[in-house]
């Protein structure tokens, strides 16, 4: 299994998710640089946390015209692998289009830093299915998580199960106080928590882990079932 | 142009001119200029600092060394002046401006701590700069992907017109990658690295002259804008190249940018140097002088071994930064200036370097040493336990911290807010260290020795409390006019206090800053030297926080007892009886570093449940902290409390909670190593009860908790 | 009533970080007809005051205050009358 995780100037959680991948048995963890046009070797990309671009005219503006991210397209297209994009990530994915709606200023218009009380709203998906508790303690980090769509996005959203993560007590403002939703393929997570930040239990409980474990098990279940049909 | 055009006196013309045997022309005037300014010389400090503060024999200032491999890179620096015209700006490039010189050195950044101090809380003035400088820290700090972890807020009326912003950036270096600023090697490269030069700040330090001012300078600022973008690119290509062996040296730019940078490199190594000033990549058309004088920040400068300067051009290209070949290391000891084909400005480099320094005859100053009679007026303790709880120097300060990204670079074991000091993981298995910064005006107000000493061992106590052993410290001196005697006195024994107590506790200084000048018309800030420290935590799952968190746990105090009156410059002082005072408490500093020695002891018999120094606001204050994180009561026991029991702050005294089956061997070791302790009560369930008044936890968490922000109207 | 349109930007020679990331970027998108670019602020609102001096002085005032710090910033003031009140 090989998770490509993507360095944009500005970029500074991708050592953090590096660690967190890591952790796991048997993976193959590589950084993409932002200039990259090919990522068919991956079955895994990570559009980590930060400041890409230093998060000049809008979080992610800028960041979504470098030639990785019509690569990231192209790999969605071929649905080839599966794209998580946490806190500048998701940032950057919104803003290219890959996922509906925007994420605008925190309501209390500051950046936050806290560990907050996340609910997982859906447990069948690729980066949920091993998670057990409830509700993960994880850390958020931005400025601008706020949540935004027009009605009939949320609406859809909600009725394809594609909200995967609920504040439980909404820090910024957000729509349906929604924390991560998905595409309709399934495919692609975008997230505002650092689930990367709450993987060790010396610097958390380790709430942040299932993320990284359900997605590895997915990975590779289709990776022998591949294997399998050869 | 004339030598007050730009700002040197007389003397020091005259004593340019003998040491050159001929008058400098404009160019070379103007390098004089920046380089004997205070900013850049210490010609003020230079004296005392060299005579009490010992030597730093290690080859590599500013680092102490936790295992063989790992290094610590700490230091601390102030951005007083422009943080008080634009405080976002001002604080954002503070920020920065300290990153460079852990980076210089070769060390990744992996956190930040900032020492703030404003005025009055409820002047308007000071929720402009706060709320400025916290959004700039905060800004600059978690794009660069660097936590801030630490620090303090303080509100005193003197520094309404002089915030104070001392930043302090820790890093870690390994012993392999580390560089020192030390340029060797005739016809070996210097490369600028970073931001295009443009005229930032070139009247900011150097020349605040009025001729100057007025002809061509009118519109430049003395505050740069901060680029934390190309910081953040500027911190990994200069790991990556400290990575490359033909990088010879490497040195941040602060004041006075290319000019000190480049004759600070190739002095330390005995060299000369030749710049070609037409390569600096430049914003705006400039001038020769100004391009050697302009403050633009993100800029670093390498010295580079000669033709191996192609990896180096590869690796900024990398990271879209400007890069420039402008000069090369000479044997000829001069500063020589190149400007399109024509030399500019030839001086030689110990001229230009070794500024003159003064040292002021140092009149003893007399002060009444009569405290004012005790009026032993009956109080009301719940209400001033309230305001003191509710005082923001006091206060929680999560409103400024969780602005702050204090967990990126997950290494942040205990976060702002949790203990006494923060502790970070630095490399892979549990080691960690332990950082603190601190000051205290007030204390330093009364007797600048003894009152550095009590800053010093507040620090000490901080990380002493959360279980790391002390290993170095950095310094912040930050004080008004030195041209005026009673400053000068304050500074002196100021240096002399710090040295003082670093040999009591055996610890080295590694480094430091002075700011000067910190006044406002006739009005000066509080002597405030700030003290930055690390320390080492050999297992981070060991470490101690200040919340009480089982119910029956027995609460001590451990340190020397009360005396008989809550004494001078303590908070209580302060706020209730509104004159801070003027004698300050005896203190017995060697006994208080037998009650660390204990303390450390203790902690590697893991005895204690919850540990805090007993500093603001005294003892009861120092046991509402440790309830209210976990919402746990107290329960008061001791002899019964009153003002000078539950108010006094004499330092070296930690509240601890131990569990009951802990207790006697905790007594035990107490006895035999002759430490004053005393056993106050335990931890409860929902209130504080202080037997002369009872309170509910989560009432006094609510005031704790918002005070600041309701004291100052934050949004 | 008045309608003012204030607009804040970095003084000339002032680095303007956002600037220069937004031309790298339309830089390297093939945009290179595009030069000097510069990010201010701007700020529109209303004005309630008897004549246009009177107007104007307000808004100058909080345009040097409050709007822009005159360490760092300019700012230029477009003032209209505003007839639907």
């Amino acid at each position: 299994m090989k998770v490509g995780i993507v360095v944009f100037p500005g970029t500074n959680c991708d050592r953090d998710t590096f660690k967190a991948f890591s952790r796991l048995p048997e993976v193959e963890v590589e950084y993409v640089w932002h200039t990259f046009t090919e990522l068919f070797d991956y079955d895994l990309i990570v559009l980590p946390g930060g400041f890409s671009y230093g998060d000049y005219l809008r979080c992610g503006a800028l960041a979504r015209f470098s030639p990785v991210m019509s690569a990231v397209e192209k790999y969605i297209l071929s649905k080839k692998g599966y794209v998580l994009g946490i806190c500048n990530g998701f940032q950057i994915l919104t803003e290219a289009g890959l996922l509906p709606g925007a994420l605008s200023r925190n309501a209390n218009n500051r950046f936050i830093c806290e560990f907050c009380d996340i609910e997982i709203v859906n447990y069948n998906t690729p980066f949920t299915r091993m998670c057990e508790k409830r509700v993960l303690k994880l850390p958020i980090a931005h400025s601008d998580g706020n949540y935004c769509a027009d009605a009939s996005t949320i609406y859809e959203l909600e009725s394809e199960k594609r909200v995967i993560f609920r504040y439980v007590e909404n820090p910024n403002g957000s729509m349906n106080a929604i924390a991560g939703i998905m595409d309709e393929e399934f495919r692609i997570l975008g997230m505002m928590p650092h689930p990367e930040r709450n993987c060790d239990g010396v610097l958390g409980n380790g709430d942040g882990r299932c993320v990284f474990e359900s997605i590895y098990h997915e990975l590779s279940r289709e990776v022998s079932e591949r294997d399998g049909l050869r | 142009m004339d030598y007050d055009d730009v700002g040197l006196k007389k003397e020091e013309y005259d004593e340019i001119c003998r040491r050159l045997k001929r008058l400098p022309n404009d160019v070379e005037l103007l390098l004089f200029s920046a380089m004997w300014s205070e900013h850049c010389s210490y010609k003020h400090s230079k004296v005392l600092i060299k005579r009490y503060f010992k030597a730093n024999t290690e080859e590599n200032a500013g680092i102490v060394w936790i295992s063989d491999d790992i290094g610590i890179a700490f230091k601390v620096e102030s951005h007083n002046h422009p943080s008080a015209v634009e405080p976002f700006q001002g604080a954002a490039t503070g920020v920065g401006g300290i990153i460079r010189d852990i980076i210089a050195m070769g060390a990744r950044p992996i956190a930040i701590l900032d020492s703030l101090t404003f005025g009055s809380p409820k002047s308007r003035k000071t929720r402009y700069l706060l709320e400025g400088v916290v959004s700039g820290i905060s800004s600059y700090g978690n794009s660069i992907g660097v936590p801030t972890v630490g620090g303090e807020v303080r509100f005193d009326a003197s520094y309404e017109n002089n915030p104070l912003v001392n930043v302090m950036a820790v890093g870690i270096v390994n012993r392999s990658t580390i560089r020192t600023s030390r340029a060797k090697g005739v016809g070996n490269s210097l490369i600028l690295v970073g931001s295009k030069t443009g005229r930032d700040g070139i009247h900011g330090a150097s020349f605040a002259s009025r001729k100057l001012r007025e002809e061509s300078f009118e519109d430049r600022p003395s505050v740069q804008v901060g680029d934390p973008f190309t910081e953040k690119k500027l911190i990994e290509a200069t790991l990556e190249m400290c990575s490359l062996p033909q990088v010879i040296a490497v040195q941040d730019m602060g004041a006075a940018g290319i000019l000190s940078s480049s004759s600070e490199m190739a002095r330390k190594g005995g060299m000369g140097v030749d710049l070609f000033l037409e390569r600096v990549p430049l914003r705006e058309k400039m001038t020769p002088a100004e391009i050697m004088l302009s403050e633009s920040q993100e800029r670093m400068l390498f010295a580079v071994e000669k033709g191996k300067e192609k990896e180096i051009f590869e690796c900024a290209e990398k990271w879209e930064l400007d890069v420039a070949n402008i000069g090369m290391l000479t044997d000829t000891g001069n500063m020589r200036l190149f400007w399109e084909g024509k030399e500019v400005a030839d001086v030689p480099l110990d001229v230009l370097v070794d500024a003159p320094s003064y040292e002021k005859e140092i009149t003893s100053i007399s002060r009444s040493t009569l405290s004012l009679p005790i009026v032993n007026e009956p109080v009301n303790l719940e209400e001033v336990f309230l305001k003191l709880l509710s005082d923001p120097s006091v206060s929680s300060k999560k409103w400024i911290y969780t602005q702050y990204d204090y967990m990126v670079g997950t290494s942040t074991v205990v976060p702002p807010g949790d203990a006494d000091a923060a502790i970070m993981l630095v490399g892979d298995g549990l080691k960690g260290m332990g950082v603190t910064i601190d000051s205290n005006g007030r204390y330093c107000n009364i007797s600048p020795r003894e009152g550095a000493k009590a800053v010093l061992f507040e620090a000490y106590a901080n990380l002493v409390a959360s279980g790391c052993r002390p290993l170095g410290i950095t310094d912040g001196l930050n004080f008004g006019d030195p041209d005026d005697d009673r400053i000068y006195h304050q500074f002196s024994e100021t240096i002399r206090g710090i040295a003082e107590g670093c040999d009591i506790l055996n610890i080295p200084i590694t480094g430091g800053n002075v700011s000067f000048y910190n006044r406002y018309e006739e009005e000066s800030i509080l002597p405030t030297p700030v003290i930055g420290m690390v320390g080492e935590c050999p297992d981070v799952t060991r470490t101690v926080k200040f919340a009480f968190d089982t119910e029956g746990d027995k609460v001590y105090v451990v340190g020397e007892p009360v005396r008989g009156r809550v004494n001078s410059g303590s908070m209580y002082r302060k706020c209730v009886k509104g004159e801070v005072g003027n004698v300050f408490p005896d203190v017995d500093w060697y006994k208080i570093k037998e009650v660390f020695d204990f303390m450390l002891s203790c902690m590697e018999k893991d005895i204690f449940t919850a540990v805090h120094d007993v500093s603001d606001g005294g003892l009861a204050i120092a046991v509402a902290e440790c309830c209210i994180p976990a919402k746990m009561g107290f329960v008061w026991e001791g002899e019964q409390p009153n003002v000078n029991i539950l108010f006094e702050e004499i330092p070296g005294r930690f509240v601890v909670s131990i569990p009951n089956s802990k207790c006697k061997m905790f007594e035990r070791m107490a006895h035999e190593d002759e430490i004053p302790f005393e056993e106050i009560g335990s931890v409860g369930s929902t209130d504080a009860d202080f037997e002369v008044f009872k309170l509910p936890i989560p009432m006094l968490a609510k005031i704790y908790e918002n005070a600041l922000e309701e004291g100052l109207d934050l949004h | 009533m008045y309608k003012a349109d204030v607009l804040v930007n970095f003084k000339k020679g002032v680095l303007d970080p956002q600037a220069k990331a937004i031309s790298g970027v339309l830089s390297h998108l093939g945009y290179d007809a595009i030069t000097d670019l510069r990010v201010g602020k701007h700020f529109v609102f209303k004005v309630d005051a008897t004549d246009r001096d009177k107007a104007y002085a307000i808004v100058e005032e909080v345009a040097k205050r409050i709007l822009s710090n005159p360490v760092l910033e300019t700012y230029t003031i477009e003032l209209k009358r505003d007839d639907e009140g």
